[in-house]
């Protein structure tokens, strides 16, 4: 079982461990309402090392993601993130990543990719698939790949005062940084032994935050030094539950749930990270035909009126027909009552309309909700 | 009720079993404070109907946290006589006082042996002390 440089501490400060993905990772520390309510009024800390960091270096690296991800990379400006696919050669979903362009202190540019914790091996995988030696080290063109999940650390920081914690720790400035921008940082405290990081203004919550990766060995140096600092605004650690129901209420497609090698990026409402008419990438064949197809299914939200939760796998009925399956469900903090995402046919998806769930043989009434559940921009969204 | 002299399941359910007047025993069934601590987050929970059957270590209901859902277990077999239905509307009165205003239902037993089976408060102690790690 891997565990992140933070272990120990979530262990002595009254972290529930779980196993996630192969780590061992804190699902609580108190309790997953107010750690997201907290991320919501305030902000949260969450210890995310277990994410996948695969870095892309040399002068054939961006031509090679782009024929990898669903999306366009060669147009990315240094600092620049986007959200995209890697997908299979019949355009099913192998994974979401963020790939983000950078440049080291020296000048160098490289890109970093950032995959789920529970995809990391088979992206890995696919990778050196698709980078034999002679693609590596094609002469003009040559590729480094470099896994460096298990050395930096990365934690987000998520909500409203997230700013105002992080803004001291870094010597950009982060209230003139973008969203979906990141940069290399020094970073200003003493535990940081003068090493640096990057930070950027990205998420997984619907608030406004930031994930921060530094080296292994000053992360927990770094943790301790934000939560103390955090302390005096009510911040607080928080673990993998309340991410879970902060990005559900958000409306954000979690991979295993939402998003799998059987589920097409337009079902799934990712069609907007599939750039067609560029780079050949693995699937783009296939999704060039899919995106002329009707629908067979699409991603929907759900709101109940009851207090029985439904869950991954739950029957979605229309008059008592099958019509699709619940894939994420949760009770909503924010809104004090259950809440799903699912897949159903699209006939049955416009908002408002009335279905049924069947939660373990008791049928729950739902209506069908747009995404997202929460939108910190909108008013509305108390109960 | 003083959790000391309560017998309990290995599922964390706690049961206070008494003389009933009109002959045989009730026993008053709730969840421990540890096994409330563990779900936390509670939501929603589900109870029986007066009358209903249930059967030692089977479901009689449910108990949902934000996380996921448990069985409820009966430490016994026998009648459901009593329901705390105010309960499923208070939630929080589970985790203030499990073992007094927090009780789930009464049952009249069926099968007095059955008993035997079921923890003492050392023996439950011990096995939260294991879970825990």
């Amino acid at each position: 079982m891997n565990k992140t440089p933070l272990y120990d501490w979530h262990v002595s400060h009254g972290g529930r461990m779980v196993e996630f993905a192969g780590f061992m990772m804190p699902v609580q520390f108190t309790s997953i309402i107010q750690e997201h309510q907290t991320t919501r009024g305030i902000a949260g800390m969450a210890d995310i090392s277990h994410m996948g960091r695969l870095r892309f270096e040399g002068p054939g690296a961006a031509v090679f993601l782009a024929e990898l991800l669903t999306r366009r990379v060669a147009d990315l400006v240094f600092g620049q993130i986007r959200y995209s696919l890697v997908t299979n050669e019949k355009g099913g979903i192998l994974d979401d990543v963020l790939v983000g362009y950078y440049h080291n202190e020296y000048g160098q540019p490289f890109y970093l990719l950032v995959v789920n914790a529970s995809n990391h091996e088979k992206i890995v995988r696919w990778i050196r698939q698709h980078l034999p030696p002679e693609r590596a080290n094609r002469p003009g063109h040559e590729i480094i790949f470099t896994d460096v999940s298990r050395l930096w650390a990365m934690f987000a920081i998520q909500g409203p005062r997230a700013i105002d914690l992080l803004q001291p720790f870094v010597d950009v400035d982060l209230y003139g940084m973008k969203y979906y921008r990141g940069n290399l940082v020094r970073l200003l405290h003493p535990a940081a032994q003068r090493q640096g990081g990057i930070i950027s203004r990205t998420g997984y919550t619907g608030e406004d935050g930031f994930e921060l990766s530094m080296g292994t060995g000053i992360a927990l140096g770094i943790w301790e030094a934000l939560i103390q600092a955090g302390e005096s605004m009510g911040i607080v650690p928080t673990g993998l539950g309340a991410r879970d129901t902060l990005r559900l209420e958000a409306g954000m497609p979690l991979y295993g749930h939402e998003l799998s090698e059987e589920i097409d990026p337009f079902q799934a409402g990712v069609g907007y990270a599939c750039h067609l008419v560029g780079y050949d990438f693995p699937g783009r064949d296939a999704l060039l035909k899919i995106e002329k197809q009707p629908l067979r299914l699409t991603r929907i939200g759900l709101e109940l009126s009851e207090r029985r939760v439904p869950r991954q796998g739950c029957p979605i009925l229309a008059d008592s027909r099958p019509i699709g399956e619940v894939t994420s469900g949760t009770f909503s903090p924010t809104l004090q009552k259950p809440i799903a995402m699912g897949y159903i046919i699209p006939e049955f998806a416009e908002p408002g309309r009335e279905l049924t769930i069947d939660i373990r043989g008791h049928l729950a009434r739902a209506r069908v909700v747009p995404l997202p559940f929460y939108n910190r921009n909108k008013k509305g969204n108390k109960k | 009720m003083n959790p000391q002299q309560l017998l309990y399941t290995k599922t964390h359910e706690w049961a206070a079993v008494e003389s009933d007047p009109s002959g045989g025993k009730i026993a008053t069934v709730g969840i421990t404070a540890f096994a409330i601590e563990v779900l936390t987050d509670l939501v929603f929970m589900s109870l029986p109907e007066i009358g209903s059957q249930v059967r030692a270590d089977e479901p009689f209901g449910e108990i949902e946290s934000v996380k996921a859902v448990s069985d409820l277990n009966s430490p016994v077999d026998g009648e459901v006589t009593e329901v705390n239905s105010d309960l499923v509307n208070n939630l929080e009165t589970l985790s203030k006082d499990p073992y007094q205003a927090g009780w789930l239902v009464k049952i009249k037993i069926s099968n007095e042996a059955g008993l035997a089976d079921l923890l003492d408060y050392a023996a439950y102690q011990k096995q939260c002390r294991e879970e825990q790690h």
